[in-house]
């Protein structure tokens, strides 16, 4: 059993198979991902009540989406850190961190540009943004404890610790705000409250999810491999290969 | 041949980037003094964490009495001494408390033994002093208390004669020597020039150097 | 001493019970408190200065104080408390204490409790105590200033139980206090949400039990897994050194 998660953990295995998904991730996510935006940008209705402007969903959602499952992906790879000691699991969390703060930042950001015309301030103290923005934090202090710790795997169990004890807490974080949020205002406007939504606008949505997945899976192996490549730099296969690349 | 109390097999190290050993198997037979040796750097320190069960950033087997070591954490703590660089001793506290404080998660005993046990390394009339009035070997001695009331078989002791003077090294040979001959054993690391009777070594640092 | 006696491998059954070094872990921490009564005191006088920025820096008229008092308190006991944590296992690192408590041969989680409900008692129990005081100079009424002090009687030692986490992640590294509250600050959002909420909800003369309930769930989920984060945190950090 140990045995066979070690193979799963080498660097060296991922790294083939990486090789072989990534061209196939990048396509079918840009595919995707421009279909889903074409679509929903070009094509798809004016909603009744906001006209153009609800057409941000489009990144706002996928941005959103991202941001949340990256962190629970993380925390399912700071399991195996701590109980397998995987090496791949390390390399995961350390290189998705950032590209979830990226997401996280990108949700916000076209929150507060799609706050603008809906409510007429850039920043309003909605429960869904300041979740967004709490989640930002956590991602925050991941990056930081990591980037303080100069040994490579007690950063990588620390963090492992860091990223748990974050994930136990979201569910709380979320509960607290949305009370917080109705306590100190009534609900008029939700982000993610509308009226039922045309199909034409579900499709392109759908899309540009699933593209944005795809796409970040493509942007996950690739940051993997080049910290594989700085952590494993003095094995022999890494040498060969950057030997062979060379000719 | 007794059974080992400790036993290594294939331990590898790496710190910072940096191989501090590899394959390294050794045996701590009851009975021994076993030195471990190396120039600065070469990982004498870690090993000895390693060995106490503070740092688990190493791979390879250790096992405690044949059985592996880490699934039998309380009873090797429970059996085994360790001093380290840092005394682990509160300023702020005098030396009798710091002793009980010390003792109390593993064996407590009345007051009387441990103020035998401080005047024993030559503290007597400093029992009541605030640790931090006290000089760096006082501070250390105090910490050396322990080894006259351990019942503990295996003692790993990092760097022990550090600001001892003369007399209170040759009382430390002499605990290191009977703890051995009763049966315990003890893994030392130092600068001093350690030379007992038929000390093991255990020499790091001479592995493969550094490639870049 | 017992000379030519072999000494033998004992049982564990031979040590002591844990909640007999837990009590001493306990005692311990207190004793040495108490030889460093300035160190008892210094929360106290920034919780005391925080709160006084308050009516300085934004208003002094009664109504503001009266509406923001409850939040001004809990945030500056908030903050308070992740002042004193950076403490909560510095001291016993640099002098080598703390890896002989790992060395006990007792379950360390239990013996970081005992530490960090030391460092709750030294700390945010004296933040409670001074909060009525601090409540009447910021015009809070009686029925506010009550519930204020039961919800940081219930939330404070969440903040300690949560705070060691960040305090045993952040051990040994450089400027570990600010980082310290980078990574802890988030964690203390729900509880300061209900913290206050709580107290906003008595002042309109709602019921309250429900939420304090809540808040006690809190504890008690921090109590459960708060001390086997740290410990395993611990165990990181000591490795590291």
């Amino acid at each position: 059993m140990w045995q066979f998660f070690h193979k799963l953990g080498s660097p060296k295995w991922f790294f083939g198979i990486a090789n072989r998904f990534m061209p196939w991730l990048l396509a079918g996510g840009l595919i995707l991902l421009v279909a889903g935006l074409v679509w929903g940008l070009a094509f798809a209705p004016k909603d009744y009540l906001q006209g153009n402007s609800y057409r941000i969903i489009f990144i706002h959602v996928p941005s959103a989406f991202l941001a949340q499952s990256i962190y629970i992906m993380m925390a399912s790879a700071a399991v195996v850190t701590l109980v397998w000691r995987m090496k791949l699991a390390d390399v995961f969390v350390k290189s998705v961190a950032p590209v979830g703060l990226l997401f996280t930042f990108l949700a916000l950001f076209t929150g507060a540009v799609w706050g603008k015309p809906t409510w007429g301030t850039w920043w309003v103290w909605d429960a869904r943004l300041t979740s967004m923005l709490i989640l930002l934090f956590l991602y925050g202090g991941v990056i930081a404890l990591d980037r303080s710790i100069n040994d490579e795997k007690s950063a990588a169990r620390a963090v492992a610790v860091l990223v748990l004890v974050g994930v136990v807490n979201i569910p709380i974080i979320k509960y607290s705000v949305n009370w917080w949020n109705t306590l100190h205002q009534p609900a008029t406007f939700k982000l993610t409250e509308k009226p039922a939504m045309a199909m034409e606008m579900w499709v392109p949505l759908l899309l540009s999810v699933l593209g944005l997945y795809l796409l970040f899976g493509w942007l996950a192996c690739l940051r993997m491999k080049t910290e594989i490549l700085v952590r494993e730099r003095r094995t022999r296969w890494v040498k060969e290969l950057v030997l062979a690349g060379r000719k | 041949m007794p059974e080992p109390l400790l036993q290594a097999v294939g331990l590898e190290c790496e710190r910072d980037e940096r191989l501090l050993f590899q394959n390294l198997s050794f045996s701590i037979l009851p009975g021994t003094v076993t030195r471990v040796e190396g120039p600065n750097g070469s990982g004498k320190t870690t090993l000895l964490r390693i060995l106490a069960g503070l740092n688990d950033a190493w791979t390879g087997d250790l096992s405690w009495c044949g059985k592996p070591r880490d699934q039998h954490r309380e009873s090797y703590l429970r059996n085994m001494l360790y001093l380290g660089h840092r005394p682990g001793i509160k300023p702020l506290l005098t030396p009798l408390e710091n002793l009980r404080a010390l003792m109390a998660g593993r064996r407590p005993l009345n007051d009387d033994a441990l103020l035998q046990a401080l005047s024993g390394t030559g503290l007597s009339g400093f029992e009541h002093v605030p640790c931090r009035n006290l000089s760096a070997g006082q501070q250390r001695r105090v910490a050396l208390a322990r080894l006259l009331i351990a019942d503990e078989p295996l003692w790993l002791l990092d760097e022990v004669f550090t600001a001892i003077d003369a007399s209170g090294v040759e009382a430390i040979e002499s605990l290191l020597l009977q703890r051995a001959q009763e049966g315990g054993a003890v893994i030392v690391t130092t600068h001093h020039d350690l030379n007992l009777p038929d000390m093991g070594r255990i020499t790091l640092g001479v592995g493969p150097s550094d490639e870049c | 001493m017992n000379a030519n006696v072999p000494v033998k491998v004992k049982a564990v059954s031979a040590s002591v019970g844990v909640s007999q070094a837990m009590v001493s872990v306990f005692l311990r921490d207190v004793r040495v408190a108490f030889r460093q009564k300035q160190d008892l005191l210094n929360p106290l006088l920034f919780f005391t200065m925080v709160v006084t920025l308050f009516p300085l820096g934004v208003s002094p008229e009664v109504a503001f104080l009266k509406q923001s008092g409850a939040g001004i308190l809990w945030v500056a006991a908030l903050l308070s408390v992740l002042l004193s944590l950076d403490h909560l296992f510095r001291h016993d690192f640099d002098d080598g204490t703390l890896e002989q408590l790992m060395l006990q041969p007792q379950p360390l989680f239990l013996l970081v409790l005992a530490k960090t409900l030391a460092h709750w008692i030294l700390t945010g129990l004296p933040l409670v105590l001074l909060t009525p005081v601090l409540g009447l100079m910021l015009h809070l009424d009686g029925n506010s200033v009550a519930t204020l002090c039961l919800t940081l009687l219930i939330g404070t030692p969440v903040l300690s139980l949560i705070g060691s986490i960040g305090a045993a992640l952040t051990l040994g590294l450089r400027s570990a206090g600010v980082l310290l509250s980078l990574l802890i600050i988030p964690l203390y959002i729900p509880v300061l949400i209900f913290g206050t909420g709580t107290v906003a909800a008595a002042a309109e003369g709602a019921q309250v039990s429900g939420y304090l309930a809540l808040m006690g769930a809190f504890l008690v989920l921090a109590l459960t897994l708060a001390p086997f984060a740290s410990a395993a945190a611990l165990r990181i950090s000591l490795s590291n050194s």
